[in-house]
Formats: C-alpha cells, sequence, structure tokens
C-alpha cells in the first residue's frame, strides 16, 4: 500500500468512527428525553407555556396536526423563520419535521442546527418510495412505525428515536396502542425464537438481519420508542406508558384543549407517575375541554398509512 | 447499600443498571413516598433540568432532597443533574437545590450538532471516554471545590464533600470506574 492510500485509509477510519460516536450521540438524546413529553408547537408563546408546563422538549410545526387534517392541501417543513423564533424562546431541544423522503427539507434543518428532525407523516410525503438517508446527516432523526419491520427499516436508514406513528390529530388513541402492541409483539416473538430462524425472520420483516438478531437478544429496539399520535388526556399518556412507550408526544391535544398549560402539565406528570392511579385521578380532574377528536372510523386521510 | 435514583425525567435506568452491576441496591425516586425509604447516596441523572426541577416542586420532593444534601447524603449529579446541583446558572435567573457552589453554563456547547465525546482524566480516573449531550459546562468554582476535570479549557467536573458533578454522561458506555467511586464512599 502506497503512503498516500494508507493515510487515506486512516482517515476513512477517523471518519468512520466519528459517524459511529455520531450515530450514538444522537442514539443517547433521545435517551435523555425519556420519561418526558415533547409537546406540538407552532409560535413561540406556545413554546414557552410548553417548556414551562415541564415539556422535554417541543416540536416547532406550522400547523398542529388537526389542523394540517382540517385545511387539506399539501402540508410542508415549516418556515425557517417560525423555527429560529421557537429555538430562540426555549433552552429545551427543538425538533422540527421535514416530509417523508424530502432530504433537501433535511438538509435545511439540519443547517438551522435543529435538535432533532421528525421525517414525519404528517406532513404531504415527497417520496412514495424512499426515505431519506438519515445515516447521510450529522441531525439526529426520529421516525415513525406502525410494526417491528417498519421501526427495524427505519433503524437501519439511521433513525436514532421510533415513535408510533398513530393517527395524529384526531385525539384518538387507538391507533397508537394499535402500533405499540404490534411492536412489542413482533419483539417478543422475536425474543423467543431460536437464533436459526431469524434470516427467514428478517426476510418476512424486510428489514436487516443484524437488527433482527439484536432484538432477539435484547427483547427491544436499539433506540428509544415514544408513543405518538392521538394522545389527549393524561390517562391516555398514563395508557400509552404502562403499554412500554419510554415517553410520548402530544400533537394536537394540548394547544387544542380548554386549558393548555394545565393540560399540558398534567400529562407531564402522568407520564412521570404513569402507575399511580390516585395521582393520575387528581390530574384528570376539572382538565376543561379535551380536543373534540375525531373516531377512527370517521377519519378520511389516513396519515399512519404515509411511508412503509 | 442502597442508592436512590431520581426517576421523574431522563436517563435514570442508565444508571440503576452500572449500580446493580456494581452490586449496590438500587430504586427509584419518583414520588414523595419514595423518600421516606432509607438509602445512602442519591443520583440525579441526566434529562431535561427544567422538567425535573418543575417535577421536583410539582411533586413534592425538592424541599426534602435538598435538606437530605445538605445534611451530607453523598449526591452525584450528570449533565442535568449537575445543573440542579449547582449555585448559579449563568443564563438562567434561577437556580435549583443550589447545594454545591459552582456556576453553570447550560447548553454551554450549543445544540445537538455541538454533542462530542472526548477522552481526558477525572481525578485519578485516567482516560475516561466522556459523552457530552447538549452538555453544560462550569464556568467558575468556589471556595473549596475540588476540579476533577477540564476539557478544551473548561471545567467539566467538580467535587465539593459529599456532591459530585460531572457536565457528561458516566451513565453511558461501559466505563463504570465513575459510578464504583462513587459507591465506595457510601460504604
Amino acid at each position: 500500500m502506497s503512503s498516500s492510500t494508507s493515510a487515506k485509509a486512516a482517515t476513512s477510519a477517523v471518519a468512520a468512527t466519528l459517524k459511529e460516536d455520531r450515530v450514538s450521540l444522537n442514539r443517547e438524546l433521545a435517551q435523555m428525553l425519556k420519561g418526558g413529553v415533547i409537546m406540538d408547537v407552532t409560535t413561540p408563546e406556545q413554546a414557552k407555556i410548553a417548556e414551562e408546563a415541564g415539556a422535554c422538549a417541543v416540536m416547532a410545526l406550522e400547523r398542529i396536526p388537526a389542523d394540517i387534517r382540517a385545511a387539506g392541501g399539501v402540508s410542508r417543513m415549516s418556515d425557517p423563520a417560525m423555527i429560529r423564533g421557537i429555538q430562540d424562546a426555549v433552552s429545551i431541544p427543538v425538533m422540527a419535521k421535514c416530509r417523508i423522503g424530502h432530504f433537501a427539507e433535511a438538509q435545511i434543518l439540519q443547517a438551522l442546527e435543529i435538535d432533532y428532525i421528525d421525517e414525519s407523516e404528517v406532513l404531504s410525503p415527497a417520496d412514495d418510495t424512499h426515505h431519506i438517508d438519515k445515516l447521510a446527516f450529522d441531525i439526529p432523526f426520529v421516525c415513525g412505525a406502525k410494526n417491528l419491520g417498519e421501526a427495524l427499516r427505519r433503524i437501519s436508514e439511521g433513525a436514532t428515536m421510533i415513535r408510533t406513528k398513530g393517527e395524529p390529530g384526531t385525539g384518538d388513541v387507538i391507533q397508537a396502542v394499535r402500533h405499540m402492541r404490534m411492536i412489542n409483539k413482533e419483539m417478543a416473538c422475536i425474543k423467543a425464537m431460536r437464533e436459526d430462524e431469524l434470516y427467514t425472520v428478517a426476510k418476512e420483516l424486510q428489514a436487516p438481519v443484524d437488527l433482527v438478531r439484536y432484538v432477539h437478544h435484547h427483547g427491544k429496539l436499539p433506540v428509544v420508542n415514544f408513543a405518538a399520535g392521538g394522545i389527549a388526556t393524561p390517562a391516555d399518556a398514563a395508557l400509552m406508558m404502562q403499554l412500554g412507550a419510554e415517553g410520548v408526544f402530544v400533537g394536537s391535544g394540548i394547544f387544542k384543549s380548554g386549558n393548555p398549560a394545565q393540560r399540558a402539565n398534567a400529562i407531564v406528570q402522568a407520564v412521570s407517575n404513569y402507575l399511580d392511579a390516585e395521582l393520575v385521578a387528581k390530574l384528570s380532574t376539572n382538565l376543561g375541554e379535551a380536543m373534540v377528536g375525531i373516531n377512527e372510523h370517521e377519519i378520511e386521510l389516513l396519515m399512519a398509512e404515509r411511508g412503509e | 447499600m442502597r442508592v436512590g435514583v431520581l426517576a421523574v425525567q431522563g436517563a435514570f435506568i442508565e444508571h440503576m443498571r452500572i449500580c446493580q452491576e456494581l452490586g449496590a441496591e438500587t430504586f427509584e425516586i419518583r414520588c414523595a413516598e419514595d423518600l421516606e425509604k432509607k438509602f445512602d447516596g442519591l443520583i440525579l441523572p441526566g434529562g431535561e433540568s427544567t422538567a425535573q426541577s418543575l417535577l421536583l416542586h410539582q411533586l413534592g420532593m425538592f424541599d426534602t432532597l435538598r435538606t437530605l444534601i445538605e445534611n451530607d447524603l453523598p449526591v452525584m449529579g450528570t449533565c442535568a443533574g449537575m445543573i440542579l446541583l449547582a449555585q448559579h446558572i449563568e443564563n438562567e435567573p434561577q437556580a435549583h437545590f443550589s447545594t454545591l457552589p459552582i456556576t453553570v453554563v447550560r447548553n454551554g456547547y450549543g445544540r445537538q450538532l455541538g454533542s462530542f465525546t472526548a477522552t481526558f482524566d477525572v481525578g485519578e480516573v485516567l482516560n475516561f471516554k466522556a459523552r457530552f449531550i447538549r452538555a453544560p459546562y462550569i464556568s467558575q468554582v468556589g471556595e473549596g471545590v475540588r476540579v476533577l476535570a477540564r476539557f478544551d479549557g473548561r471545567i467539566v467536573a467538580a467535587q465539593s464533600g459529599n456532591q459530585v458533578a460531572y457536565a457528561f454522561h458516566p451513565e453511558l458506555g461501559d466505563d463504570m470506574r465513575l459510578h464504583e467511586n462513587f459507591l465506595r464512599k457510601l460504604v
């Protein structure tokens, strides 16, 4: 090997280590968010309310999912000015959404130094075949999943945090429950299998076998898994935590309700003590109007079907 | 030996796993009732300090925990935990427990793109690979505070009496030496 090739090899070895480090650091930021509530906000004022109510991060977006649903049309990444305004308003991590497959929007969010990108089915998908190659970015990504195959495919693309898709903007928790139970059931199944059965499982799940093997050995995903989609009450949050969520996203549920600050804080407390039914009862008392919500069978647009 | 780990929000499971591996008994501190148990040491984990502090107040644990720390209960704070212990926070009006005479800068290295790993000596522990995640750093230390580590000219670990604080996350990764040090003091 000539000296220049070996120097090149050494440089790429360093680059590989750094990349590995970056992926770990990004997974670890999600670990720090565990046991917390990430809230959708559309203005710096809402972001302040969320932070003061105990949110562990906020999701900056132009319209909350319920309004996106009502307005129809193409839904895109938010205006950078609006995202910057929210970054300036709070000291907790700020996340923002880009469209599925829209790596140019993701590049913009990385340039804004957002803390986490949500490649989200809530926005209109930009690519019906490919998700973003998230390993090409330094910035972390969270992605939605309805089942284990989807979760592992997103992780193989570089997602460092997973959330259930649920059905955003509905205030109906049924889909988040279904997705969380599905992922847990599939993981329990794989854990109980023989090592030599994992290849076929990987084929069926359309996911890399090394990730399937990780699930087999650990009984969990290699990244943090939050609940999202349709969570509107402290009881919804406690339900998802008891089903194995490591934290929750609350989208429309807070700022579509009668008393956002109080509801936001009640959900934060419910997540921190999700097994304490007496406390959750107290937190649920006189919370005011919850968001109206739409039942599953009344929905015309199933966002969870976007991006498999 | 029994270690209570604050478990209202953040990466508390990681601390518990390491303590258990080192042979200590652990339990989660989630509500005021948990503080009635007897314990020899306290860990304040990483997470979001604003969320943790609010919950400590709302769940009725703040004053009890502060009194315990003031009365010499050994405590280790990592990242957000260090912010909870600090007497002053440079970029925030309100400190929390305010028991450790240091001044910290929250999000001192910027946003997530500024997160990094670095290897340096932490007191007698040589070559510790430290993981900084949206980390704070210490800008000033008061009297009687021992600086345990500096990186890039900034103080990132300090100790005073029963309190030890790290700007980084010894609970991540598989190097358990800093936990070992902490547990040794509890015996």
